[in-house]
């Protein structure tokens, strides 16, 4: 029963996210090098934070459909990745609006974390077409689960590199707010990460139990014998 | 159980002899190669390189003649029925994957010899950074073949062949060509070769070729099953 | 390329409008989500009206076979 628990949770992410938002434009101090823009950063950082965790997430459970075989955890990957994957566009339009605030380019390549960031996201937008030029849906489901393990292993491994190949001692904007980081900044940015991982969370189960629905419509026109609806998806992993 | 060494020797005698009978890919990654120097020559409207642009031009190139020649490796496969062959052998699976990716590494070696020394005389004003460019060009080979036989694997049973494996090699490479040509561009200097983090870049370049050698044994396993 | 050690702190109006942009870029990702959601919700509620309709004809012929 996927849907199960999905009320209590997404009623939990909703009071956090409301939480955190109050926190942010009535009890977070203003930044003394970029004033009123670092707030974006209570977006954007839990954002990213959450995708890549959903995204190692992913790798998990791709790790154990290989070993079980059961197919629901190909479900269970396929969505968290495909969640993360969605969170990670809007890492990458926060992050450019932050930019163009901060710098006054839409895009910096200064910025190791999100220069990182840009790199995993577009190694998982290749999940989809991987999938999708696979027919078979048992090998599809396989080669998917070695894809999201490569790819979760990739995640820390890109991070590093990309932060070595910073050459100049940039002073990081956010680094110098996360080295002198007064307790209410903090505070606030532990919500927003907080309601951000349960603000994915929900959307992973309510993704799961829509498709579970889907699932047990299929599974009851079997039954009696009734045709088939079109419009299975080719990629998206039955869930029954 | 016919022991994995024996079988290893067996597959990889088995493809560089087919490479070097049939002469596919080599050949053409080569002329790929120096072709796209060319290209760099007129596009980037300089005659010599040094730094950070020979470091990067020699990089792009070899990074997109590898990723063009790497689906070749299992297409003859393929299309002679070697999987099914190896499938019924009662051998450890990974033992493929070990031939292959060393295939691989002997390949792109190929091509590096011949392309590497006419980089040299298109571009470069003294030749004293190759020495150690070795050392770099053989890490990232070994990282390069353990991705790529990792996803050409899979994508051999696709329908887009040809697109996948450029589509997901290409950002999974990205850190081999970062610590390759953060290696490389002090290598490659007007002045004459140093060393400037030298030494982390190559454990990166060790790294990536642990880490993904690692994942490629641990999950090629799982491609075969059929 | 020039950039500042510090960024410059953007006059307050100036800057409202860029972090009113980062909130509103995630709402509005989450509201298109839901819509698409919804519209898969739509999906299943008809499947299933469809599957009912089914299953009440079934029951009626088999009705009509006993007595008959």
């Amino acid at each position: 029963m996927y849907g199960k628990g999905l009320k209590p949770l997404s009623i939990a992410a909703v009071a956090m996210l409301a939480l955190s938002l109050s926190l942010v434009f009535f009890y977070a101090p203003l930044d003394g090098d970029q004033g009123f823009i670092q707030k974006i950063f209570y977006v954007h950082v839990p954002l990213a934070i959450t995708a890549l965790i959903g995204f190692v997430a992913g790798g998990v459970f791709a790790i154990l459909h290989l070993r079980s075989n059961d197919r629901k955890w190909d479900a269970y990957s396929y969505v968290a990745i495909h969640i993360s994957v969605i969170f990670g566009v809007a890492v990458l339009i926060t992050g450019a609006i932050w930019a163009k605030a901060s710098w006054g380019h839409w895009w910096v390549w200064d910025e190791p974390t999100l220069v990182s960031f840009l790199i995993v996201f577009l190694l998982y937008a290749t999940y989809y077409p991987f999938r999708y030029a696979i027919e078979d849906r048992d090998r599809q489901a396989r080669y998917a689960s070695v894809f999201a393990v490569t790819a979760g292993a990739f995640v820390p491994l890109n991070f590093m590199a990309v932060r070595m190949a910073e050459s100049l001692v940039h002073p990081r904007t956010f680094a110098t707010a996360e080295g002198g980081m007064p307790g209410e900044m903090m505070l606030t940015f532990l919500c927003s990460l907080v309601a951000m991982g349960l603000l994915w969370t929900t959307l992973v189960k309510f993704e799961l139990t829509a498709k579970s629905a889907s699932g047990q419509v299929k599974r009851l026109r079997r039954a009696l014998d009734a045709p088939v609806g079109g419009g299975s998806s080719r990629i998206a992993p039955e869930v029954s | 159980m016919t022991p994995s060494r024996t079988a290893f020797a067996a597959i990889l005698a088995k493809d560089l002899r087919s490479e070097l009978r049939t002469l596919q890919s080599l050949p053409a990654m080569a002329l790929f190669a120096v072709t796209t120097f060319v290209v760099f020559r007129f596009g980037l409207d300089r005659t010599s390189l040094s730094g950070s642009l020979a470091s990067g031009v020699l990089w792009a190139t070899l990074l997109f003649a590898a990723v063009l020649g790497i689906n070749r490796l299992f297409v003859s496969e393929r299309e002679e029925g070697g999987f099914d062959a190896i499938r019924l052998a009662p051998i450890d699976r990974t033992v493929l994957f070990a031939a292959k990716a060393t295939a691989l590494v002997v390949y792109l070696a190929a091509l590096e010899l011949v392309t590497v020394p006419i980089f040299a005389i298109f571009f470069l004003e003294d030749a004293a950074g190759l020495g150690p460019l070795v050392a770099v060009l053989l890490l990232t080979n070994v990282g390069l073949a353990a991705t790529g036989t990792l996803i050409s694997s899979m994508a051999v049973n696709s329908r887009a062949r040809d697109l996948l494996v450029p589509l997901v090699l290409l950002p999974l490479s990205i850190p081999l060509m970062i610590a390759a040509t953060g290696a490389t561009e002090p290598l490659l200097s007007l002045g004459g070769p140093s060393y400037d983090r030298f030494d982390t870049w190559l454990m990166v370049l060790g790294l990536y070729d642990l880490i993904f050698g690692l994942v490629g044994y641990a999950v090629f396993d799982f491609l075969l099953e059929d | 390329m020039e950039f500042l050690l510090a960024a410059p702190a953007l006059p307050l109006d100036e800057a409202g409008k860029y972090v009113a942009g980062a909130y509103v870029v995630f709402v509005v990702l989450l509201v298109v989500y839901v819509a698409i959601m919804a519209a898969k919700l739509q999906r299943i509620e008809r499947d299933l009206r469809e599957v009912a309709a089914i299953a009440e004809e079934r029951k009626d012929e088999k009705r009509e076979e006993v007595s008959a």
